[in-house]
């Protein structure tokens, strides 16, 4: 819950600041946190994609862009009234809604009583893989993890195709 | 003596064990917690630190341009590859029963050959990326 | 009083992702800066992988790791689906910063505004 709370702040000063290279920082500091946070809730696979992913990758990304352009923010120019005013009214209609949520940690929820739990028996007589969550990303649900990496394969092929400077004398190919 | 002499030491020290950790979380990623993405970043984030130390060049002389953009593909093939192989042996797409003569050790070697596929293309993409954006700036 | 605080404590991993998702639109919406609305966009998208996550855990059980000490797993479901949307969100984040720095090329700016004032003189 301290966690949640340090992770709160740190996105108030990313809405904040206006040197962006403090907001990449601060960026990174969130995803870590986040995995922090999903490490509390017994989440290892996806802390340690989080964390390599959003700490790591992305930050260097975001400094790599932001060399190529200018690191601060210009002073917003129309007053942020309204889309302050629309950004509570959705937090609070939203709030009205989680109220019926289940509470936290509860194990006879919909979402945990169904077909989750059922692979957890079903692992390892039919895959042998003790790590339930390799076992599903890669045979009962392989099909999603094939576009997943085409999806990765797609955003290689686009931002080669934006930046790559051919600039060599001789030809390529 | 340049600014930079301890960054330098400690990333020679450090860059053999982040390459063995994330063999190994490829490889473990059955009985622990890892798999195919956590190993493709890691790696790639390691090629990433060899070039932001020691400069674009030097990186692009160990793994050129053209290695990286084949990765990309090969890994995806990969994973096509063992889809279609499970149709070619009999079953349906994506099935890995029955690539083996027993069920479990079919799945076994399905699972391993496509988390391989999966690290080959996020780790050539992740580098590919790093080399167009600081390619860019020069 | 002690009903309301057990209700804070049942919601408030809910609370702080509503914050956290608001927070990031508001920033995608309001800030002109291209860079800053792609680090508000990715905010937004790591507040949705918590709201995924938290209803997942079973309090008292571990990760979904299957051994002979334990017997109370946590769901494994969403977090497959989490795995294959981080992935996804940082091919996204990728991409929308190759189309910036091109952007920053063609105007010579990042900013919204001074984009559409040189798009209406252009």
């Amino acid at each position: 819950m301290v966690l949640l709370t340090m992770m709160a702040a740190v996105v108030v000063g990313i809405v904040r600041l206006r040197n962006l290279f403090a907001v990449v920082i601060l960026s990174s500091i969130y995803s870590f946190l986040m995995a922090s946070v999903l490490i509390v809730l017994d989440a290892v696979d996806v802390a340690m994609t989080e964390a390599a992913v959003g700490a790591g990758v992305s930050t260097v990304l975001m400094l790599a862009a932001l060399y190529l352009t200018k690191t601060e923010e210009a002073a917003p120019r129309h007053s942020p009234i309204l889309p302050m005013f629309v950004a509570v009214v959705i937090g609070a209609a939203l709030v009205y809604g989680s109220m019926d949520m289940p509470p936290f940690g509860a194990a006879d929820s919909p979402l945990n009583t169904n077909e989750g739990i059922g692979y957890l028996e079903r692992s390892i007589p039919e895959t042998g893989v003790p790590n339930v969550v390799s076992a599903v990303l890669a045979s009962y649900r392989g099909y999603d993890t094939l576009g997943e990496t085409v999806v990765v394969f797609t955003a290689g092929i686009g931002v080669l195709l934006l930046l790559r400077r051919n600039r060599r004398g001789k030809a390529k190919e | 003596m340049r600014l930079d002499v301890v960054l330098r030491v400690v990333t020679k020290l450090l860059l053999p064990f982040i390459i063995v950790f994330g063999f190994y979380v490829q490889f473990h990623g059955e009985l622990g917690p890892g798999g195919g993405f956590q190993a493709g970043v890691i790696i790639g984030a390691c090629v990433i630190l060899y070039a932001i130390m020691f400069g674009l060049e030097n990186a692009m002389r160990v793994l050129s341009v053209t290695a990286v953009e084949k990765m990309i593909s090969l890994g995806v093939l990969l994973y096509l590859g063992t889809g279609f192989a499970g149709m070619v042996m009999g079953g349906e797409f994506l099935n890995y029963s029955v690539l083996e003569h027993d069920p479990v050790h079919g799945q076994h070697l399905g699972i391993t050959l496509i988390e391989l596929g999966v690290l080959i293309t996020v780790a050539g993409t992740m580098i590919a990326i790093f080399y167009a954006f600081a390619g860019r700036g020069r | 009083m002690s009903d309301y605080f057990t209700s804070v404590i049942d919601h408030y991993t809910q609370w702080v992702t509503i914050f956290l998702m608001v927070a990031g639109l508001y920033v995608v919406v309001a800030r002109g800066n291209m860079i800053k609305k792609l680090v508000g966009l990715s905010v937004f998208q790591t507040s949705v992988y918590l709201l995924y996550i938290s209803p997942g855990k079973i309090l008292g059980a571990t990760p979904p790791i299957l051994s002979e000490d334990f017997t109370v797993y946590s769901n494994p479901l969403p977090h497959v689906l989490i795995l294959t949307a981080i992935v996804v969100g940082v091919a996204t984040l990728a991409l929308g910063l190759g189309l910036v720095v091109r952007i920053n090329e063609a105007f010579g700016t990042v900013e919204e505004e001074e984009i559409f004032e040189k798009g209406d003189r252009g």
